[in-house]
């Protein structure tokens, strides 16, 4: 017990002597904490997001109702006590929809996220560090994706596959990539040829250790800034896919497909479409705003 | 004493410009081996060369015995290492020192990590406090000294200095260059000293050679350059220089 209020201790995460690699690690972050934590609207982003990851896993804790249970009768309601949000046009309780589809949506973004961070860093470091003909031939297909207009090639890649949540995960991943592998590669090409880089290789270390060890770890920040900033793109194309009935399939609930499928009503029952446009827009503003926080702590040419 | 570097007509280009023109010197085992000039002189091009951070040259280089080719293996390495200019430059800003010192001896693979690296900040001057520091916590003077210490983990025989003590302050850079002196007692150590500084070369190394346009001019004892007595007029530029340089503090005082 003692063990553990020492390390949780003020003085200890504050330590100017660390007596560690662990422990120096934890000063850092710890510190890195401090300074996100005096940014009051990337507090903001970060409890939003928090929220909202928390309100879609426990989803099935916080709705009253079956996300997928019609009722006829009472289609269309305006919010009420029984229904928060209202119901849609097949009498669906939309605040359980909402619920669920954050499951959905967030889903998609985060393996959106697994699939595009690991690519865009190893496809950059390794055309920054070797340079020459490899960063020629790595670079070229990056601008050959980079030149398809995004949500045009995800909508090709999901039609000649067939629609639903992996072909729009795969076909967002296909076009999301390059802009990570270019930050990648100019993050790389700042820090090959600095003295640092050099004593490294004067250790007799192979190039595989030199990157994966000492070149990606100053690469990732900035990696992390951008995936954050780039999180509401990514939510907004899984809904644009979803309104064009491209993305996740009815009566699976997510926020683009609901958006679509009620679109006829916004005139009359505005709340319908316009509750999953309010979810969207939050969770893009949260995520921007966390990133815009991250880029404050973690961007080294900030510092 | 054997020779444990022989470098015979060196040449470096760079493109178009040839920055080395044809340098050949040696160094005995043991000894200091110093090389001057101004910046651009090509000093600097040559270490590198040797090191092995360049690979674009041509000629013969042969260190302890073994003709050096662009590639350099792992033996190499551990054998010849580098102390870099800039200490605010050459430790990994992300890497606590001991991260930085742990690392070549992690590349060759060597046992006793944790013994080493306390024996390493000792031997330094470095406080044990240290170890877990990241190197913006340390000063320009304490960053030189793990760059050294770096430098030493794998149990070099040759140690290549490239200006290691034009970036510190001038009461700091006596302390790195005795730092060195002793280093070198201690372990019969190799040195070649790259600097514009002749008081710091004159300081380090017995036999100086200077250089200018690629080339070396004249090869001359710290002593005949004390006394004044070079052969070369770019020799005797530089000394003056630095005597004009060292006399209005003399005169101030």
């Amino acid at each position: 017990m003692t063990a553990l209020s020492t390390y949780l201790s003020r003085d200890w995460l504050l330590s100017e002597t660390p007596s560690s690699r662990t422990h120096a690690a934890w000063v850092r972050r710890y510190r890195g904490w401090l300074q996100f934590r005096g940014n009051g609207l990337a507090m903001v982003g970060l409890i939003t997001v928090i929220v909202m990851i928390v309100a879609s896993l426990a989803a099935p804790l916080l709705a009253f109702q079956d996300p997928s249970a019609q009722d006829l009768a009472g289609r269309l309601a305006p919010p009420s006590a029984a229904h928060w949000f209202g119901t849609d046009e097949l009498g669906r309780d939309i605040y359980a929809r909402i619920l669920y589809g954050g499951r959905v949506t967030l889903g998609m973004v985060v393996a959106v996220v697994l699939l595009v961070a690991p690519i865009g860093l190893a496809v950059g470091c390794i055309a920054g560090y070797f340079g020459g003909i490899v960063d020629r031939a790595l670079m070229r297909l990056t601008d050959v994706f980079l030149a398809f207009p995004r949500l045009v090639l995800a909508l090709a890649f999901v039609a000649a596959l067939k629609p639903g949540i992996t072909s729009a995960v795969i076909a967002i991943a296909l076009t999301a990539w390059p802009p990570y592998a270019r930050l990648a590669r100019a993050e790389t090409l700042t820090v090959r040829n600095t003295d640092y880089i050099a004593a490294v290789r004067m250790t007799g270390a192979r190039s595989g250790r030199i990157i994966l060890r000492h070149i990606v770890p100053l690469c990732v920040s900035s990696v992390i800034v951008r995936v954050t900033l780039d999180m509401s793109g990514i939510i907004l194309t899984a809904a644009a896919l979803g309104f064009l009935g491209m993305g996740a399939q009815p009566p699976l609930p997510e926020w683009g497909t609901m958006i679509a499928s009620s679109r006829a009503y916004i005139l009359e029952q505005w709340w319908v479409p316009t509750i999953p446009g309010i979810a969207i827009f939050i969770a893009s503003l949260a995520f921007n705003l966390l990133g815009d926080g991250m880029r404050d702590v973690l961007d080294p040419r900030q510092r | 004493m054997a020779d444990m570097i022989e470098v015979n007509d060196l040449i470096v280009r760079f493109g178009e410009v040839q920055a080395v023109k044809g340098v050949s010197f040696r160094v005995g085992t043991g000894e200091n081996f110093g090389l001057v000039g101004e910046s651009g002189s090509g000093k600097s091009t040559v270490l590198r060369a040797l090191s092995g951070l360049n690979p674009d040259w041509s000629g013969d280089m042969v260190i302890a015995g073994q003709g050096l080719t662009p590639h350099r293996s792992r033996d190499f390495y551990r054998r010849v290492q580098m102390v870099f200019q800039d200490p605010y430059g050459s430790l990994h800003p992300r890497q606590t020192i001991d991260r930085i010192l742990s690392e070549p001896l992690l590349v060759h693979g060597m046992r006793d990590v944790d013994q080493r690296i306390a024996r390493g900040l000792n031997e330094v001057a470095l406080p044990q406090t240290a170890r877990f520091r990241y190197p913006h916590q340390l000063s320009g003077g304490q960053r030189q000294r793990v760059a050294i210490a770096r430098a030493l983990m794998s149990e070099p025989e040759v140690v290549l200095l490239d200006e290691p003590t034009s970036a510190l302050d001038v009461s700091v850079q006596a302390e790195v260059l005795n730092l060195l002196a002793d280093l070198q007692q201690a372990r019969g150590l190799t040195y070649v000293l790259v600097s514009h500084n002749l008081a710091v070369v004159a300081h380090l190394c017995k036999r100086i050679a200077v250089m200018q346009g690629g080339q070396i001019v004249e090869t001359i004892t710290a002593e005949d350059l004390r006394a004044g007595r070079t052969k070369h007029p770019h020799t005797a530029a530089l000394r003056e220089l630095s005597v004009e340089l060292e006399e209005p503090e003399g005169t101030a005082a």
